[in-house]
């Protein structure tokens, strides 16, 4: 019943996960015209009413992944708005946020209307367009913000490629506080990074491959905190994956600095020595760092000095993965495996709570790009994501919908993953056929 | 032991310590034909051996085709630059038109780290890792303990200490690991900027002060030092690495009177070693060379055993 808009849903006896009222209790929640019309327990829905016994399941705010790579326009072959966000919704997401580095890059307010455009009539997921900070992303003139937002853009980052000067960075949050905007910082310092391919330590000296070091990603960190500072504009640092970053992160928030800042859930799972091998598949920037900065990473998501998960899903053709280590592309796609990594590492290992979990994959993307969602409060538009946490599952090529399978995770196996998501009442997602009526 | 493990010859680290005494043994058995009057014994006739050649190389090529040649093997060479790589086509292609025209062996050389074990993953012939990036250098390895060994009567215990650029160097990866294999301490030095992180990890020591580095040496290897890497000169000028790393005769007031001197070539003279010291009677140079052959008869040999027991 995929992309049909149900009259009225009403989902009994879930496990009810909403992170905007700290709230976690066992109840029923009615959707009704695509809002939450009611949330509480021994619901009775209008007799039309699709009724589904959850039996326990979690019912969470539609997940929200704020840093994505859907390829298109110009890189179709890797993956399409319309597979990347079929990909989104079976990961349990209904909001996801694309970077701006397509072919052309997403630099005007053209390309913005076409990926909103595209992803409107795939209906799958809502996109929120990421628009470049600077024109062609070539780090030197500011694009048109205010055309930009107006056309639809949630925030400005050239992720893909760090914005080089410290001098453009600084005007770029500067301009961006006529509008409130928000920047997301690729934080890589390139005259430390250039030609590495992983992560410099042990197993970049066993495996004889250039590394790129922490201080890479630490001083450009520091760099864009203290600009943040110095101009009072909303920052947002992508994919944390050093220890010091995240200790820089929290040393600003402590001063007040706004920022805020995502880590990707293979920061959490893997280390670099899945590297051995020249596994063109651990190969990501920045890379899989070590079981120290893995720890570190894990501590900030839970002391809250990384505010979000989100996947950095990178699709790519075979050709460009199937190559030599130091020639192959950056990047692992991440949609359909988040939520598993998340259940897997951060609730079992870990001990996080499944509210931590909504918070950090919706209820703070969400307010961080200042869009709707995080809430299962009721009057709020119905997107929301059921989980069976007991699932079991392998992760396998053929089932995935993404365009690429580009996953250092293939062939493992998982327990707990999205089985319904809908967004705005309509049913993007339904793995066992819940909501088919009949 | 009488056959390898391994299927292929990636790296020092997929050897372990008896394949490597078998490989040596087996290269010691086989060095006698080199100094026959008639230098050709008959056992790989009829098999195929691809030089597959990414870089430049004129040493390590002619080690490998005179080693074939010895064993009457048929040989082809391909160099990057007539090869269709150029022309766009990948790493995986390439290889699997040469497997189709079914060599029994593909020596292959190549600019980045991983290339062979890539290729291995594709193909079905054996392949010989003749330097890939700046990860191993098997084959040169395997000579330098040959040649230590037929100079000490053992490796086992010995003092090595290798100077120069650590960092970038396949031969130095591969000869910590194969000397600390086979029970040598290996001690490495050279600047700063080309001792790699964790170097320790390898099996060896890093000493920074050249003196110190070989006053307990039994060997003293020091390695091609190419000053530019990546457009970025790692040490201020060749006259100071000479200064502060070279070996001239003055070392020879500080090493054991029983100590050698080796060298992978090729030596830049004046810069890494003076070319007093790579001509001095300490110098075991050229017996690497002649082992070089030796060691390359022995792979081929086992690589081959399975098929030729068939
Ligand atoms: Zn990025």
């Amino acid at each position: 019943m995929t992309g049909k808009v149900m009259s009225a849903i009403l989902l009994k006896n879930a496990r009810i996960i909403d992170p905007s009222r700290d709230m976690d209790l066992t109840g029923d929640l009615l959707i009704q015209e695509g809002e939450i019309a009611e949330v509480g327990p021994g619901l009775e829905g209008p007799e039309h009413a699709l009724v589904v016994d959850l039996n326990n399941k979690w019912v969470v705010p539609g997940l929200i992944d704020m840093h994505v790579h859907l390829r298109e326009p110009g890189q179709e072959y890797k993956e399409t708005i319309e597979t990347g966000t079929r990909a989104a919704a079976a990961g349990g997401f209904t909001k996801v946020a694309c970077m701006p580095n397509t072919s052309p890059p997403n630099d005007n307010e053209g390309i913005t209307r076409f990926i909103l455009d595209r992803a409107r009539k795939a209906g799958n997921c809502q996109v929120l367009p990421v628009a470049a900070v600077t024109m062609g992303q070539k780090g030197q003139g500011l694009t048109e913000f205010f055309d930009l937002l107006n056309a639809g853009a949630v925030a400005f980052s050239d992720d893909g490629v760090p914005v080089r000067k410290a001098s453009v960075m600084r005007l770029a949050l500067e301009y961006a506080l006529n509008f409130d905007a928000l920047i997301i910082s690729h934080a890589e310092e390139p005259e430390l990074s250039a030609q590495g391919c992983m992560n410099e330590g042990l197993t970049s000296t066993r495996l004889g491959l250039k590394g790129i070091p922490n201080a890479a990603e630490d001083v450009a960190v520091f760099r864009d905190c203290c600009l943040a500072e110095l101009t009072g504009a909303r920052l947002h640092i992508a994919h944390v994956s050093t220890k010091g970053a995240v200790e820089i992160i929290r040393r600003a928030k402590a001063r007040g600095v706004k920022v805020t800042a995502e880590t990707a859930p293979h920061y959490f799972s893997l280390t670099e020595e899945a590297v051995e091998g020249y596994n063109t598949f651990a190969k990501m920037n920045p890379p899989l760092r070590t079981e120290e900065d893995r720890r570190a990473i894990i501590e900030g998501l839970r002391d809250g000095t990384i505010d979000a998960i989100a996947t950095d899903h990178a699709p790519h053709e075979s050709l460009s993965k199937e190559c030599e280590f130091a020639l192959a592309a950056n990047g692992i796609i991440g949609l359909e495996t988040a939520l598993p990594l998340a259940l897997k590492v951060l609730v079992r290992e870990e001990g996080f709570s499944p509210l931590e979990i909504a918070r950090l994959m919706s209820q703070n993307p969400a307010s961080i790009l200042k869009v709707e969602g995080g809430s299962l409060e009721k009057g709020k538009s119905a997107d929301l994501t059921v989980i069976d946490p007991d699932l079991t599952f392998t992760l396998e090529r053929d089932s995935l919908f993404s365009k690429s399978f580009n996953s250092p995770f293939l062939g493992q196996s998982f327990r707990g993953k999205a089985i319904l998501t809908i967004m705005e009442g309509q049913v993007t997602f339904d793995l066992n056929g819940l909501l088919k009526e009949g | 032991m009488t056959k390898l493990k391994s299927r292929h010859i990636l790296g020092i680290s997929h050897l372990d310590r008896e394949e490597i005494s078998f490989i040596l043994d087996t290269a010691e058995s086989l060095k006698e034909i080199l100094d026959r009057p008639i230098k050709k014994v008959p056992p790989l006739r009829g098999k195929t051996i691809v030089n597959l050649f990414f870089e430049p190389s004129t040493r390590t090529k002619l080690s490998f085709e005179l080693a074939a040649k010895r064993l009457s093997a048929d040989t082809v060479g391909i160099s990057a630059s007539t090869s269709s790589v150029v022309k766009g086509e990948t790493l995986i292609d390439t290889a699997r038109n040469i497997e189709a025209m079914r060599p029994d062996i593909i020596v292959m050389r190549h600019s980045m780290s991983g290339a062979p074990h890539l290729l291995a993953r594709y193909i079905d012939s054996a392949i010989i890792n003749a330097g890939d990036g700046t990860n191993e250098h098997p084959s040169q390895a395997l000579l330098d303990l040959m040649s230590v060994k037929e100079h000490f009567g053992r490796i086992e215990g010995l003092n090595i200490t290798i100077i120069g650029d650590i960092a970038h160097s396949r031969v130095a990866h591969s000869d910590i690991l194969a000397f600390s294999k086979m029970g040598a301490k290996v001690t490495v030095c050279g600047p700063a900027t080309m001792m790699p992180p964790g170097i320790e990890t390898l099996g060896c020591h890093a000493l920074y002060d050249l003196r110190q580095a070989v006053r307990d040496a039994d060997v003293v290897m020091a390695l091609r030092i190419q000053k530019e890497r990546q457009g970025m000169a790692l040490f201020p000028s060749e006259r100071e690495y000479a200064r502060v790393f070279g070996l001239d005769t003055s070392i020879f007031s500080v090493i054991k009177e029983s100590c050698v001197i080796m060298h992978p070539g090729p030596i830049n003279r004046g810069v890494e070693m003076s070319p007093e010291v790579a001509d001095s009677s300490r110098a075991i140079i050229l017996d690497q060379v002649t082992n070089g052959v030796a060691v390359r008869m022995a792979l081929f040999t086992l690589l081959l055993t399975d098929s030729r027991e068939e």
